[in-house]
């Protein structure tokens, strides 16, 4: 057996779990880690402007393929400027591993330089979390580490290592384990049989079912699945925020996206419904309208299928509950389907479907005004974006009025193509996120969806851009304000605009510039295709799209709080 | 209604935070808590009593059972149960109260483990409502401090919990 010190038993574990990249910055609590980084060929760190960013460039590359991504940051700030980076991956279950430095462990708790209590800090925000005693223990830890992030719900791990477990004088015996060993962790591998067949039956005997699916179906790899279900049962389909990409959103069964700022169709769909198959979604407030499921789909049974039994019957009662991996539960699923020979009643169907299809109307599945024609309408750049990249770029989005408009316009056809953040909602998760793509994925399309607002939060991260050359493409939708908080303040507030605008923009094209990179501005709607194809012509070169866009534009439908799902703005006027 | 949630936890630093810090982050109720070591020097049993609507058990049940450290868990309130809670108290027993508070220790089958000429520290194990009504009994005036376990549980009859 090889002897190792814990720095390098941590790199060398790195290498034999199989991980290509890892996103860090260093510090006192890594040196060590750091040096036996340099001597290891396999393993390539980028070096990032803050913290912040290394979380989500590992989260965007766990995002586009299921795996971990890889954080290394040191003690006290390193560890406490990753939180918001770990929260966001908690909340939408991404897998995570990340390895944080920390002071020597006779000096844990004496308010050493550098010293945070990482693993308390982290704790409620982590599925798990290991301190290390001993340097023997740092290849078990690790591959446990990496087990328990990338399994059941997924989630991030963060494994906190005393500098002196790294010391490079101790050496150890090296071996990584094939196996984690956990005897209090066995997430489950199947569903129940008896319950998948009382799903199906009920969904055979429903006269207005539809299938509601979430992140769950991206995260468990179950996407194929779930559309050959839908093709089946000729179901209608929305997706909530995180599950965009499952079912491909140009298929005619596709009825968009639901919830606060969901389609329409798919909100009245929902509302009418008398079966609601739920597939790795969790009933979140933003899609069921309200705290409470007080006035949330009056008719409907419900099926849910989820990996997590505390998903089910959380906020809304499980008619049927079905704890196990989407994949497995689909599969079954459809061979049962196939193997009772039926197919659900075409008269009912169809009715259904006329109903459906009465509400979806002609135009867009989510309409606007297109304005005068010269002015720019945030929806006409995500619909310009999706034609420019044929619907098959990566899409990554901060947070506000932008990604609501990024979700609603850019039709993913695949899943793990659309990268935002969910469930914490965290701006300047969009441009580090787009990164961790591109670097995975270098001969795609990316682009960052943004505002002027978010950009901000991690623009310093347009040089990690230019040292490890990822040209990705910034759509930054400016409307001089942070959008999504002024038209609540216009619907909500009478049009206070408290602390909603910002007077001193930098030049994003110089900007851009200044860094290394090319940068557009883009004022009038004539230009805006020829500069995008443009930007995205340039293929090696990161473009900054400074766009200006309608400032008064506001995201419908929007849903009336505590109302039912159907309860919905449409306009700035009109409402259901 | 209030439950009695007894679990197996891995015997190790950060366990016992990962349960408690549950309980907060979500907004659980903790009433009593008590945590030992076992037979079986991995495993620490931890037994809390919580109140809340069925809803919110099962949701804490489901939240104990994700935590890696968790290796069983039993909600003893479901089926028939043994509760037990010790209580140290310390009374002022002067004058004719001496012959009262013994008096009253004995109907309730608890011990006088300590005795100086003006205080009675006894010692009683029971149901909390026991205690509870022990307390009673002696008069919130005539106490002078007291010092409760926590519930702490086990099934009846042949059901175990181990791993």
């Amino acid at each position: 057996m090889e002897l190792l010190s814990g720095a390098e038993m941590v790199v060398r574990s790195l290498r034999d779990e199989g991980v290509k990249y890892i996103y860090g910055y260093p510090g006192g609590a890594l040196l060590h880690i750091y040096d036996a980084l340099f001597k290891e060929p396999e393993v390539t760190h980028i070096l990032v402007r803050h913290e912040q960013a290394a979380t989500h460039m590992a989260d965007g590359y766990a995002r586009a393929t299921g795996k971990a991504g890889v954080v290394l940051v040191t003690s006290g700030p390193g560890a406490t400027n990753a939180i918001t980076g770990i929260a966001t991956a908690y909340m939408d279950s991404i897998p995570m591993v990340v390895l944080s430095g920390q002071v020597p462990s006779r000096m844990v708790g004496t308010d050493a330089f550098q010293e945070t209590d990482m693993v308390g800090i982290s704790r409620p925000i982590v599925k798990h979390s290991f301190i290390i005693k001993h340097p023997s223990e740092i290849p078990e830890v690790m591959k446990k580490a990496f087990y328990i992030a990338q399994s059941g719900r997924p989630g991030p791990v963060v494994v906190d290592i005393p500098k002196d477990m790294t010391n490079p004088a101790e050496k150890f015996e090296y071996s990584y384990p094939k196996k984690a060993k956990l005897r209090s962790y066995n997430p489950a591998t199947r569903g129940h049989s008896g319950q998948i067949r009382k799903a199906v039956e009920m969904i055979l005997a429903a006269k207005r079912p539809i299938l509601y699916s979430g992140g769950g179906v991206i995260m468990g790899n179950a996407s194929a699945q779930l559309t050959e279900l839908a093709k089946l049962l000729n179901l209608p389909v929305t997706n909530t925020l995180m599950g965009l990409g499952a079912f491909p959103g140009g298929d005619r069964q596709f009825v968009g996206m639901l919830g606060m700022h969901g389609s329409y169709t798919a909100n009245l769909a929902m509302h009418h419904s008398d079966v609601i198959l739920a597939v790795g979604a969790r009933f979140d407030d933003r899609v069921i309208n309200g705290e409470t499921a007080a006035k949330f789909c009056p008719n409907a049974k419900i099926i849910h299928i989820d990996i997590d039994p505390a998903s089910i019957s959380k906020t809304v009662k499980a008619d049927i509950p079905i704890v196990g991996p989407v994949d497995s539960v689909l599969t079954e699923m459809v061979a049962i389907l196939k193997e009772m020979g039926e197919t659900p009643n075409k008269d009912t169907v169809g009715q259904w479907w006329k109903q459906i299809d009465e509400w979806r109307g002609e135009g867009r599945l989510f309409p606007y005004n297109e304005g005068d024609g010269s002015i720019i309408k945030p929806q006409a750049v995500i619909e310009t974006l999706w034609e420019v990249t044929k619907g098959d770029a990566f899409v990554s989005s901060d947070v506000g009025q932008h990604q609501m408009f990024a979700a609603q316009y850019y039709r993913f056809n695949k899943p793990n193509r659309w990268i935002n953040s969910g469930g914490l909602g965290t701006m300047g998760f969009g441009l580090p996120s787009a990164m961790g793509v591109k670097l995975n994925f270098p001969d795609d399309d990316v682009a960052c969806v943004t505002g002027e607002g978010s950009i901000q939060m991690n623009i310093q991260e347009l040089s990690t851009c230019l040292q490890y050359d990822l040209p990705v493409k910034i759509i930054n939708l400016n409307n001089g304000a942070l959008g999504m908080v002024r038209q609540w303040q216009d619907m909500q507030y009478s049009s206070r605009y408290s602390h909603s605008y910002m007077e001193s923009l930098p030049d994003f094209v110089k900007l851009a510039e200044s860094y290394g990179h090319v940068g557009m501005r883009i004022t009038d709607l004539k230009d805006l295709k020829p500069k995008m194809e443009e930007a995205f012509a340039l293929k090696n070169r990161l473009v900054f799209l400074d766009i200006a866009v309608d400032t008064s534009e506001h995201v419908y439908p929007m849903q009336i709080r505590e109302g039912a799902m159907r309860d919905m703005w449409l306009s700035k006027t009109e409402r259901t | 209604m209030r439950h009695i949630i007894s679990l197996l936890l891995e015997n190790e630093p950060g366990a016992l935070s990962r349960v408690v810090g549950l309980f907060s982050q979500r907004n659980y109720n903790i009433e009593s808590l008590t945590v030992a070591p076992t037979e079986d020097p991995t495993l620490s049993r931890l037994t809390l009593t919580t109140v809340g609507h069925d809803d919110v058990i099962e949701q804490i049940t489901k939240n104990l059972n994700k935590l890696i450290e968790v290796v069983k868990l039993v909600n003893l309130s479901e089926s028939a149960h043994i509760e037990r809670e010790l209580m140290l108290v310390k009374v002022k027993a002067t004058g004719a109260q001496r012959a009262e508070v013994k008096r009253t220790t004995d109907i309730f089958r608890g011990q006088i483990v300590d005795v100086t000429s003006s205080v009675y520290t006894i010692q009683l194990a029971g149901t909390s409502d026991k205690l509870d009504s022990f307390i009673q009994a002696i008069g919130t005036a005539s106490i002078l401090e007291t010092v409760r376990s926590g519930v702490t549980g086990i099934a009846r009859g042949d059901k175990v919990l181990s791993v």
